[in-house]
């Protein structure tokens, strides 16, 4: 056992510590994916290595050799300074990564730099009304007139397409194929004529997600990454990666720290609420779990660095713990305020500009997406335990 | 960096569960349940250096750190092994270590498996009704409640002030009675002093905490150990067991169960590395880390017992498939050395909260 990163660490992390006290003032406030400071920043965020830290020179990153330690300082430096870590968006998480690994050197040179600066907004176009779970089982197509693809469908759940300048999608090309074996992963303009965008408002009250519509939507033929047919390979090079880094134990352990914070500051009948023996109690169970989430992410950590060592189910439970345990802290903050925890939008008495009832609701939003509790269950039970496949039912003709 | 077990822990591991698998399999669990001995379990494991992991070099033994005590503990669990090893082996060592005085005979019977160490701290954690022990002029009266190991030679008590004391089981002052509690891989006594003769160990808060927490801590892994192999006998049985034509195992009612027990045990397995680690290397967070690790296991040992128990229908209600040995010896490490409650509310003061 050796939890110290070594002295050459030290260093990085002071560096990391002097930046952020140097420029965290520059740093936007909230996660605006458009304007013009938080494009300001990402940029200096990259010169210096902080965000885009692996991805190539030549594709507009900072060119760095894979380093988690040193990722994993920034992240930590970043979080408990609370300042924003650069753009995200599933552009830069979900699509360069894939670009790195499976696009064509002309794709790379095209995509990689306008979209780590802010540049080019990517929405994904994966789930459909008749698609969720089964992801697979997604029926949008796309034909091949000539040297265009023709795609026709519609996708849901399509963040920020109201907003975003292109989408990486996924499309029935080879219809007669297996189910898995006939999707391709196409991108293309958003401002392709034939491409309809409705807002769907979340329980949020924000419009983030839409319902995405095509009609006969043209687009050039080597707009493909990967072969056709290879889509669904394409799309799950990345996915279980993204799984992982959707509720990571350091915020939660900022969070579960801001919320200590509040019940020191917050009193009811003229007491603490700290004080009251039952949220104390609820409190602490929950710092029990946080705790055991950040060992947890240790552990994955010491795994990656010692390849020899096993990671047993780690890895494949964080999604389905994490996000649970966040719904679960926020959810605690609002009952220990009370009515006082309903206050939402410009309501005057706001406590830490209402973001505990915004993360209570979007980390249900995060138990559902990105692979429900219920698939995440299913995937731990069967290539986690071995258990046996549910049997497939075969469709009555 | 390096979080995870070391080739010498993970040998240390294989040779205990190796030792255990052929001297502590459920049959010999029922023996012990059913009024049999321990003493050649433990001899075996003395020969395996076990009681003498924790104490130093310079005394007679092994001088290894509380991290290998957890590992140990979770063997032990794993296999529901009767043994005095959290008295003997973990905290008499480390109390009489960290008090600073000369013990270094006890010491060296200790390690040799010769003298067992049974502890009666229960009231100085948590004082139930009027038990309780008091100490005048080095003779003890009073009462301590549900010790642990009734074949102890020597007890180490510990009064309200947190002040360790050892005395002798052969005292003629002191009434030992046996305890019967659900869970029968343990046996616990009720000591009743009169006039007894009371040695001072240690009149420190802090070797107490020491002891408490270390305590705390291989409880915990002794709750890892049974409870992920409640887990592994659940997945094994919903694999075999066949209902409705198919595997109960494929149903999603069923193998949702065991994700979720999967879920919530395999992150306790890192804390239960990373309290042990505490212990030794990292004294600013080990007592906070002691004491949520203690409840948090308590927590998901109690969840893991009962929804294995669940998973293998009738048959887990049964004394044949032995389940209930785990389920009940989960229920006892929850309650020893703190409830949970009462050892969160002190990972709270700890804080300064």
């Amino acid at each position: 056992m050796d939890l110290s990163f070594g002295p050459e660490y030290d260093d990085f992390r002071a560096e990391v510590v002097s930046f952020l006290a140097n420029n965290a003032d520059k740093a936007p406030k909230a996660s605006d994916l458009r304007g013009e400071a938080a494009k300001d920043w990402q940029k200096l965020l990259i010169e210096n290595g902080y965000t885009c830290r692996t991805i190539p020179k030549e594709y507009g990153g900072y060119g760095a050799e894979p380093d988690i330690i040193k990722s994993r300082i920034i992240a930590e430096e970043f979080s408990s300074a609370r300042v924003n870590g650069g753009l995200g968006g599933q552009g830069i998480s979900m699509l360069v990564p894939t670009l790195l690994e499976m696009g064509t050197e002309e794709q790379k040179e095209q995509f990689i730099r306008p979209t780590i600066h802010g540049e080019m907004l990517w929405c994904q176009g994966y789930s459909e009304p008749g698609a969720g779970s089964d992801l697979a089982s997604l029926t949008t197509s796309a034909v091949l007139d000539g040297d265009e693809w023709v795609v026709n469908g519609q996708k849901i759940w399509t963040s920020t397409a109201h907003i975003a300048d292109w989408i990486f999608c996924l499309v029935r090309s080879e219809p007669d194929a297996p189910k898995h074996k006939g999707i391709s992963f196409l991108l293309f303009d958003m401002k392709t004529p034939g491409i309809e965008v409705r807002p769907l408002v979340d329980m949020t009250g924000v419009a983030n997600f839409n319902e995405t519509f095509f009609t006969d939507v043209r687009l050039p033929k080597n707009q493909i990454v990967g072969e056709r047919g290879e889509g669904w390979q394409v799309a799950n090079a990345i996915l279980g990666h993204e799984r992982e880094t959707l509720a990571p134990a350091n915020t939660a352990q900022t969070r579960i720290n801001a919320l200590i914070e509040l019940m020191k500051r917050e009193t009811v009948d003229g007491d603490a609420l700290i004080n009251n023996p039952v949220y104390r109690e609820r409190l602490m169970k929950i710092q029990g779990k946080v705790m055991a989430m950040r060992f947890n992410e240790l552990r994955i950590l010491s795994a990656r660095l010692n390849p020899g060592q096993d990671p047993g189910l780690a890895r494949m439970i964080t999604k389905l713990e994490g996000t649970e345990l966040r719904h679960d802290l926020e959810g605690l903050a609002i009952d220990v305020m009370g009515e006082m925890g309903l206050a939402y939008d410009d309501n005057p008495h706001l406590r830490n500009s209402g973001s505990w009832q915004r993360e209570y609701m979007y980390f249900l939003g995060l138990i559902i997406g990105g692979g429900t509790s219920q698939i995440q269950k299913n995937i731990i039970s069967e290539r986690g335990l071995g258990m046996p496949r549910e049997p497939k039912f075969e469709k009555a003709s | 960096m390096q979080f995870g077990l070391s080739e010498e822990q993970i040998l240390l591991q294989d040779n205990v569960n190796r030792f255990l698998d052929d001297n502590s399999p459920l049959d010999r669990v029922r023996n012990y349940a059913d009024g049999g001995e321990d003493s050649d379990i433990w001899a075996g494991l003395a020969e395996l250096g076990i009681p003498a992991l924790l104490i130093p070099e310079a005394q007679g033994g092994i001088g290894l750190q509380p991290m290998d005590a957890a590992i140990v503990a979770e063997c032990l669990g794993s296999h529901i092994a009767p043994t005095p090893f959290l008295g003997s082996a973990v905290m008499a060592p480390t109390a009489l270590v960290a008090s600073g005085g000369d013990h270094g005979e006890l010491l060296a019977e200790i390690a040799a498996g010769t003298t067992r160490v049974g502890i009666a701290f229960g009231e100085a954690i948590k004082r139930r009704n009027d038990a309780g022990v008091t100490v005048k002029d080095g003779r003890m009266s009073g009462t301590s409640m549900y010790a642990f190991d009734a074949q102890a030679d020597v007890y180490l008590v510990a009064d309200q002030h947190q002040h360790i004391y050892l005395v002798r089981a052969d005292d003629p002052g002191l009434k030992r009675s046996n305890l019967v509690t659900v869970d029968k891989t343990r046996r616990t006594v009720e000591l009743n002093y009169d006039n007894v003769a009371a040695a001072t160990i240690s009149t420190e808060a802090s070797v107490f905490a020491t002891t408490v927490d270390i305590g705390r801590v291989a409880l915990a892994a002794d709750t890892l150990g049974a409870a992920q192999n409640m887990l592994d006998q659940a997945v094994e049985y919903a694999k075999q067991r066949e209902q409705f034509n198919r595997p109960i195992g494929s149903f999603q009612a069923v193998k949702h169960m065991c994700a979720e027990m999967a879920a919530e045990l395999e992150p306790c397995r890192s804390m239960v590395w990373f309290a042990g680690h505490a212990l030794a290397e990292l004294p600013e967070e080990a007592r906070v880390t002691a004491c949520h690790t203690k409840a948090h296991l308590a927590e998901v040992g109690q969840f893991v017992a009962k929804t294995s128990t669940e998973v293998h229908g009738g048959m887990g209600f049964t004394d044949l498939v032995g389940l209930h040995y785990w389920f009940k010896r989960i229920g006892a490490n929850r309650q020893w050395l703190g409830a949970p409650e009462f050892v969160r509310e002190e990972a709270a003061v700890l804080q300064g909260i």
